[in-house]
């Protein structure tokens, strides 16, 4: 399955040498550190190993800028790219400079009590054209771009540091249950079957309205421990399958027999070279992650006030969809769109860095 | 080859290009041969030599995007296959010519019974009601020599090794006793005990049916025993052309003389390394300008990275693309008699000795 | 296969009883109680009632009491929906939930399927890259976006649909959350069809059924359908635990009285029993449609056996 080419068919049979035996992939570098390819990664790729031989100088690097060109070569992925990018410089620098530009940060209330009403896009006080709110104002008169940039920067926020937690859980509970094998890996893995159909979004519900609505940043460490650990076990799963295809390389084996630590082994040895998929999974993880996010400010279980997410301003938004249908359709879109930009991106990585998944 | 007026499939000049990130890969760049009725082809050459391509063309089974049958005529009873409708193609495909592929595990399909996949094909092309599609089933398998056909018949494939599906795949592909059988590595996936029962059991099946096969392998020893014709492909081209025992007595490209040499001989002293062609197959984006083989060749000269090198004649059927064909047949040939004076060792396998015989009457 | 659906089955109480102590356990460990909520109860009242709930008696015997009816199905009574049993609850929600779930699964199975099977065949097509756009844009626009804006636009604008509200089954009500609902699985169907499709048209069986002349089209519903299709089955699984979020906010914005809302109404009421019914019943379903996806994963692939 995964060894399969797209072009030519043919690939597939063995090199004509005799009694089968097949030559021995190069070993891709990496700066600094030796990569050690997976051999279905490099005798799939046998147009590059050829061109490789033909240039006779190993080139270091080769997988990953390989990979890097071929994302530049994807439209939609390089549009993700710069989208994602675009919209972590305004979320970070945004509101500082919407604060110092027309006074408004994301929490300040115009005193004058009349004032206070929800403006459309562009309109002043008075009815006129004004540059001041291009996204309008909420009902208690807050601007609402700078309220969607400092939503951004929560959900970026809880999004990263979410999979970041995520990984952690993963990588390690994934490459011990791959590298020990056997029955501890049964046993592993069949906790993270069960795990996998438990409702466990109900159970986070629980956890959040039992525990929550302490203080604005207590609830924001409950959201990333919550996400962080439910969403680990796809990220274990990948990193397990990566290891034991692995773990018998000859890298490994030679690893063990000069006595190098089982711990050192697992993180040293084998952890770097499932790098490629790790990425892959955590660029998807975090629109999921930030997705679920929303779902649970929208509840009204996650980010608390006076702090906004994407999800918390839609809440907002959608008491008045009929009258100020602005107040949702920012945030939203917004977010709506950064997802997209996120999704574009994890699919370009992952065509980028494994020809064999591609969907060409 | 020469053309009698039984000649059953004629390639002319077939290309057949894949566009990938890297550029056109020119898979099969200008194949031609003839085939007669009766008679066996072997076509031989390494991985991305274009070989199999070269026959999903004839079919037309080539993945269209990103592959492209850019030009050629493929002759069948003298029809281009190419310029047919799509569904007289089909109407060809599977009853007058079939195939059989390389990896018996994966080409059968895993969800249905084996019993359907036969039936399938002979109520499409002969008309078949379910009752005589499932007994004539259970006479192919029968006839393919698997054991308790009548009850193994509505098995899933997984419940058979790699030799018995093999079985099933060559039963199913002469199941509607085509003229042309077009084998592409049917043992390469197998034990080597298993391959020699497959090869024998096309071979008997071919006899008994009268009809052409083309054998596409790697593995020299597999077509010498079993082939008429010889093509030996490299980098999408035709390297060499000769009846079987002409190539392997008297070899007229560096290449096959390369391919002969790194076959493993009974008689090959052991301990000594067995010989290997030096270097990699060719990348077929990148070709060089001159010949494609010229990197690795021992013989090769300055015009041979410069120069695309001509199609020489050395025989009335024995072709050669080569800068040095003349001198590499005649240095083969001087080498042959000298091994056959002194009667010691043969390059060839010991089983196609006997066809030997026949070739030291002609030479060049 | 009997033995092994007897087995699962069994399987499925422990894990659902692992799922309620979860829960129990979270509710009793956060501080405050539903008596600690707006209405302050006398102390005299207060203390009935908790004798009334057994919850003066030491936290094991609540335990074991909570256990041993939850294996019964016997959840009790709503603390806020004072003299309604949360069974008499779950009877009134479920179905509302069930509706609009298995409607909006159907509805994305039809249209995921369709676009994924077309996009694979039309690879590298308009159809292909406009439905894999659509896709990811159903992946990526949340549903209280997609909701709302589908009510601003059919109801509010165009007044062509009522915009909220439960009006029994069958109702044009239930149009615009279905789709609502619906076009996150839709998106992630077509995806997974499509890929799985592309996989399997690539396959060598695939070639042998072209090579044996069939039509595309047999090639196409005989052969590549059944293993292109495998990984929505398995999808199904996952999808049924999105389903549970999905309702929960659907029925939020909708204002529909499904089994979602009420269990964020309990949630904010912290009423005990009526959370874990509604977790225990769900955990159970979950687990039961689990099953039957494997079931008819081996029905589909003859390779698994159990």
């Amino acid at each position: 399955m995964r060894n399969r080419r797209t072009l030519p068919p043919e690939s597939e049979e063995p090199a004509l040498t005799p009694l089968g035996t097949t030559p021995t992939p190069p070993v891709r570098t990496r700066t600094g550190d030796i990569i050690h390819t997976a051999p279905e990664f490099a005798i799939g790729e046998a147009d590059v190993r050829s061109a490789e031989l033909h240039q006779t100088t190993l080139k270091g690097t080769s997988l990953w800028r390989d990979a890097w060109r071929r994302l530049l070569k994807n439209r939609l992925a390089v549009f993700g790219l710069i989208v994602v990018c675009l919209i972590l410089v305004a979320s970070l620098a945004g509101p500082y400079v919407i604060s110092h530009t027309t006074g408004y940060s994301y929490d300040f209330i115009p005193k004058d009590s009349k004032l206070v009403k929800s403006f459309a896009p562009f309109i002043a006080p008075d009815g006129s054209f004004s540059w001041t709110h291009p996204m309008g104002t909420d009902n208690a008169g807050r601007d609402i771009l700078a309220r969607v940039l400092i939503g951004g920067r929560i959900s970026l926020m809880v999004g990263i540091i979410s999979t970041f937690v995520s990984l952690l859980i993963g990588i390690s509970y994934g490459a011990t249950s791959g590298y020990l094998g056997g029955r501890a890996d049964n046993l592993m893995m069949r906790i993270v079957d069960v795990l996998y159909s438990l409702p466990y979004m109900m159970i986070i519900i629980v956890l959040l309205a039992m525990f929550g609505g302490r203080s604005p940043l207590g609830q924001l460490v409950l959201l990333f421990i919550a996400l962080g650990a439910v969403s680990w076990l796809t990220m274990a799963r990948i990193v397990r399958g990566q290891v034991m295809s692995l773990k018998n390389q000859e890298f490994v084996l030679a690893a063990r027999a000069t006595g190098v630590s089982t711990s050192r082994i697992i993180f040293r040895h084998l952890v770097p070279n499932t790098l490629g998929p790790v990425i892959v999974y955590a660029t998807l993880t975090i629109p999921s992650v930030m997705l679920q996010e929303a779902f649970l400010s929208f509840l009204g279980l996650g980010v608390q006030a006076p702090l906004a997410s994407w999800g918390s301003l839609a809440a907002d938004g959608i008491q008045n969809i009929a009258i100020f249908p602005w107040q949702l359709i920012f945030p939203g879109v917004t977010m709506a769109l950064t997802l997209f930009s996120l999704n574009f991106l994890g699919d370009g990585l992952r065509d980028a860095l494994d020809p064999q998944m591609r969907k060409v | 080859m020469s053309s009698n007026g039984h000649t059953l499939l004629s390639v002319k000049d077939l290309r057949t290009y894949f566009e990938t990130e890297d550029g056109t890969v020119k898979a099969v760049d200008g194949i031609s041969f003839d085939l007669q009725k009766g008679e066996t082809l072997g076509i031989v050459g390494e991985s991305g030599s274009g070989k199999s391509v070269t026959n999903l063309s004839i079919i037309r089974l080539v993945p269209r995007p990103p592959g492209r049958i850019v030009s050629g005529e493929v002759l069948f009873h003298g029809q281009d296959i190419m310029a047919l409708a799509d569904d007289d193609v089909r109407k060809i495909r599977g009853k007058r010519i079939s195939m059989i592929f390389q990896d018996p595990m994966t080409s059968l399909n895993p969800f249905m019974r084996i019993s359907k996949q036969l039936m399938e094909i002979t109520q499409l092309h002969l008309g078949h009601t379910k009752s005589q599609a499932y007994e004539h089933a259970i006479h192919m398998l029968e006839l393919v020599g698997i054991p308790d056909a009548r009850t193994r018949v509505d098995s899933y494939p997984h419940e058979f090794s790699g030799g018995m599906r093999q079985r099933v795949m060559i039963a199913m592909a002469l199941s509607c006793q085509p003229e042309l059988l077009i084998a592409d590595e049917p043992t390469t996936a197998l034990d080597v005990t298993i391959q020699a029962q497959i090869l024998e059991l096309i071979k008997r099946l071919k006899e008994q049916t009268g009809a052409s096969v083309i054998l596409i392998t790697h593995d020299l020893g597999v077509v010498a025993g079993m082939t008429d014709h010889i093509i030996v492909m490299y980098a999408g081209k035709v390297f060499e052309q000769a009846p079987t025992h002409e190539l392997f007595d008297c070899p007229g490209n560096p290449y096959t003389k390369g391919l002969l040499r790194s076959v493993p001989d009974p008689a090959h002293e052991a301990g000594t390394p067995l010989y290997q062609i030096p270097g990699l197959p060719p990348d077929v984006a990148h070709l060089p300008a001159g010949c494609p083989f010229a990197p690795r060749c021992e013989r090769a000269e300055e015009i041979c990275t410069r120069e695309y090198p001509p199609f020489v004649q050395l025989a009335r059927e024995h072709f050669s693309l080569c800068h040095f064909a003349e001198e590499v047949y005649a240095q083969s040939c001087r080498e042959r008699d000298a091994a056959q004076n002194e009667v010691s060792e043969t390059v060839e396998p010991i089983d196609h000795q006997a066809t030997n015989g026949q070739t030291r009457t002609k030479n060049a | 296969m009997l033995r092994f659906i007897m087995r699962r089955i069994l399987v499925t109480i422990p894990m659902v009883l692992i799922v309620v102590t979860l829960t129990w356990g979270l509710i009793r460990l956060a501080p405050g109680n539903f008596y600690s909520g707006e209405k302050k109860l006398p102390p005299a009242v207060e203390k009935n009632l908790r004798e009334k709930y057994g919850l003066n008696q030491p936290w094991y015997v609540q335990y074991y009491r909570l256990m041993r009816n939850v294996v019964q199905l016997d959840f009790g009574t709503s603390l806020k929906y004072e003299g309604q049993s949360v069974n008499s609850i779950l009877v009134r929600t479920v179905p509302v939930s069930a509706i609009l779930g298995l409607l909006a699964y159907l509805l994305a199975l039809t249209v995921g399927l369709i676009a994924g099977v077309l996009a694979a065949l039309k690879q590298n097509s308009k159809i292909d890259y406009a439905s894999m756009a659509l896709a990811m844009l159903g992946i990526s626009l949340p549903s209280f976006v997609l909701g709302p804006l589908l009510v601003l636009i059919f109801s509010l604008t165009l007044y062509w649909l009522p915009p909220a509200r439960w009006n029994g089954f069958p109702s044009w009500n239930l149009l615009l959350p279905v789709l609502t609902l619906s076009a996150i699985y839709m998106a992630y169907i077509a995806r997974l069809t499509r890929s799985g499709m592309l996989e399997v048209l690539r396959s060598d069986y695939i070639r042998t059924a072209r090579a044996k002349g069939l039509k595309e089209l047999d090639v196409i519903l005989r052969h590549a359908l059944r293993g292109g299709l495998l990984p929505v089955v398995s999808f199904t699984g996952p999808a049924l635990a999105l389903l549970v979020t999905g309702t929960v906010v659907v029925e939020r914005i909708f204002a529909l009285p499904g089994l979602g809302n009420y269990f964020i109404n309990a949630n904010l009421n912290r009423d005990e029993p009526l959370i874990i019914g509604i977790v225990a019943f769900t955990s159970i379903v979950i687990l039961l449609f689990n099953l039957l996806v494997d079931i008819a994963y081996a029905y589909i692939d003859p390779r698994i056996r159990y």
